[in-house]
């Protein structure tokens, strides 16, 4: 399946990927409406740290942990290899907050639920939206083995 | 003391629409952006901005312009703003004042005054989507003699020559001056479109040996880098005599931009200022200079053209004449309007004159003395358009090195900041922080996008004047006229005025 890759060499820390992703989320046409004056939720990380810096979200494991550890079942892996988590099933334990080896699982906003990246398909972008705005392309979407 | 000066650019900041994500903040090196936790707003030191728009480009909520100040002096026509403003930068200073990219000066630009023809009912026009278009071109002598071999058959005893598939080239730019990234672009893009890009002064990096066959390699008055590797490894090589932003002195690359990979690559101490003299030491005369063409071609056993670059001054077209005579293949000319990493900020604006007039100057004296075909001639120096393609080709150039236009391509804003080495883009600079800005992968498309287009342009521009080739272009000044200039101009240029027929 066509993954969500980083390539540490050429992102510049802008954290643009974080910004661009929580509006995104947000489902609104304009980022200063969906952004301006509000806390930023992404899904998405800039990690940075002795000259190294790189955006980490779901790898979408074949085998997630986060899956095998949620205890109300919201957690599945889709027939298109995308780890998704259903909201309504979710009871905010947090479980895979804590197993999640990458961190790519967080809190929700509302604090009774877990959110991460899915591909952006549970919002209109159509496409990775962290990948569309990276400015030197150092996020990609593509198929590797 | 030293005097106040207020920004000639401020920054503005849409409040309305800043979501104080803080990116303009982590992309300026001029660390103009500042974020106030308490407030938890952006504010911007104006005094600090170079202008080179790079935060305006990142903005993903578009809150930033830069504007033109308005402050101002008492109006006078006489002593402007800038012209006060860098009188006190060197009462404060007592230094040369330094500048970066090409002379910004309301000097008259000749490409702009030149019109292009277009056949109508007499001559039809072509149409290139349905008729073939040649706009591949070589560079080399075109003088053969006629040998024949034991058994009667001819010799070929053409001179080696440059294949291009489009008539233009990246220009001389030195990796030192310009970020091994901004090289990776260019050669990687020479490479795909079948043309040169040029190492400049800096010497080649051995990760670049690979693009050798699109690798036009310099040979420079500081001889950086030159040894046999970096010979054999080029298409051809150019003895860089002068440049068009600096002509009459050398170049000099500040000690904090010869990191440990230049200072390999150009084969001198890290951190040690690279100067490179005005003249060549060894050349003095069109014999002297003759000397080190052959030495190249000796050294590279006549397999290369040689070009020689020089800077279009006052007597470019007898020092022409001299260098065809010198047995150069190629004639490289740069106008005063080409850029630089540096220069002194009174030579870039006032020494030298355009490339239109130096190539008209050029092109006709060789053909006057009969030896046009003895050299091919590749013009510089502010060549902005595809449209300024045709016109040089058609003035009489057989090519056109790009440099600005390239830069620009690869995000370049002309912020003539370049000196600096904070190049907010990646290019000008050797921070490895700043480099990483500039992805080669996407850099080399732009640079593929930039030239491919202006192919197509060229193509639709020569169709519309009923001519099918580059060839058939070159040398044929019919083909333009002249706009709002004078009689000298016209003579100069070898061109009639507009309204004037065949």
């Amino acid at each position: 399946m066509k993954r969500v890759y980083v390539n540490e060499k050429w992102c510049l820390g802008c954290h643009l990927c974080e910004y661009e992703c929580a509006f995104a989320a947000t489902g609104l046409s304009d980022i200063v409406k969906a952004l301006k004056g509000k806390p930023v939720y992404p899904r998405i990380r800039v990690e940075e740290g002795d000259g190294v810096c790189f955006s980490v979200n779901c790898r979408h494991c074949r085998e997630p942990l986060c899956v095998q550890s949620c205890i109300s079942g919201a957690l599945s892996v889709g027939g298109d290899g995308v780890v998704r988590i259903d909201r309504e099933k979710c009871v905010g334990c947090l479980t895979c907050v804590l197993v999640c080896p990458y961190g790519a699982v967080m809190p929700a906003p509302d604090g009774h639920a877990a959110m991460k990246c899915q591909l952006c398909t549970d919002n209109a972008c159509g496409e990775p939206n962290c990948v569309k705005h990276c400015p030197n392309n150092a996020i990609v979407y593509e198929e590797r083995g | 003391m030293n005097m106040y000066l207020y920004p000639e650019y401020e920054v503005v900041r849409d409040e309305s629409r800043c979501i104080s994500c803080r990116v303009c903040e982590r992309q300026c090196a001029n660390l103009v952006h500042s974020f106030d936790a308490e407030t938890g707003k952006m504010s911007a030191d104006s005094a600090k901005c170079v202008n080179c728009h790079r935060c305006v480009c990142l903005c993903p909520s578009h809150a930033l312009k830069i504007v033109k100040s308005d402050d101002t002096y008492k109006v006078n026509a006489n002593w402007d703003n800038q012209t006060i403003n860098e009188v006190y930068k060197q009462a404060n200073s007592g230094g040369v004042l330094l500048s970066s990219m090409g002379n910004p000066k309301p000097y008259p630009v000749y490409w702009d005054k030149m019109l292009v023809n277009a056949s109508q009912v007499t001559n039809p026009p072509i149409d290139p989507l349905r008729e073939p278009m040649e706009t591949q071109i070589y560079l080399g002598k075109r003088s053969v003699t006629i040998e024949r071999d034991e058994r009667g058959k001819l010799k070929d005893t053409l001179a080696p020559q440059l294949k291009l598939r489009v008539p233009v080239m990246f220009s001389a730019m030195s990796y030192g001056s310009i970020s091994y990234n901004a090289h990776e672009a260019l050669a990687r893009a020479a490479e795909e479109l079948g043309t040169f890009y040029n190492t400049g002064e800096g010497g080649l990096h051995k990760d670049f040996y690979r693009y050798g066959k699109n690798t036009i390699v310099q040979v420079a008055s500081g001889r950086f880098g030159v040894f046999k590797d970096y010979l054999e490894n080029a298409a051809a090589i150019e003895i860089k005599m002068g440049q068009g932003a600096k002509p009459g002195i050398g170049g000099h690359l500040p000690g904090a931009k010869i990191t440990a990979d230049v200072s390999e690559t150009r084969m001198i101490p890290q951190g040690v200022d690279a100067i490179s003299p005005a003249p060549h030491h060894d050349i003095y005369s069109i014999e002297d200079l003759r000397q080190l063409v052959y030495s190249l071609k000796e050294a590279t056993e006549y397999k290369k053209p040689v070009i020689v670059k020089i800077a279009a001054v006052h007597n470019a077209a007898a020092i022409a004449s001299g260098i065809a005579r010198s047995g150069a293949d190629i004639i490289a000319i740069d106008g005063y309007r080409g850029g630089t990493g540096a220069a002194p900020t009174r030579i870039r604006d006032h020494v030298g004159i355009p490339i239109e007039l130096a190539l008209a100057q050029v092109d006709q004296r060789l053909r006057d003395e009969g030896i046009r075909d003895e050299v091919s001639l590749v013009v510089g120096g502010s060549v902005r358009s595809s449209a300024d393609v045709v016109k040089a080709i058609a003035m009489g150039a057989d090519a056109c090195y790009i440099g600005t236009a390239a830069l620009l391509a690869l995000g370049c804003h002309l912020c003539r900041s370049c000196h600096e080495g904070k190049c907010n883009w990646g290019i000008a600079t050797q921070r490895p922080d700043l480099v990483k800005r500039l992805n080669p992968d996407l850099g080399y498309k732009r640079l593929v996008n930039l030239v491919t287009a202006w192919d197509h342009e060229i193509r639709e521009m020569m169709g519309g004047m009923g001519i099918n080739s580059v060839e058939a272009l070159r040398g044929n000044r019919l083909m333009l006229r002249g706009i709002g200039l004078t009689d000298a101009e016209l003579r100069i240029l070898g061109i009639r005025y507009a309204g004037e027929s065949m």
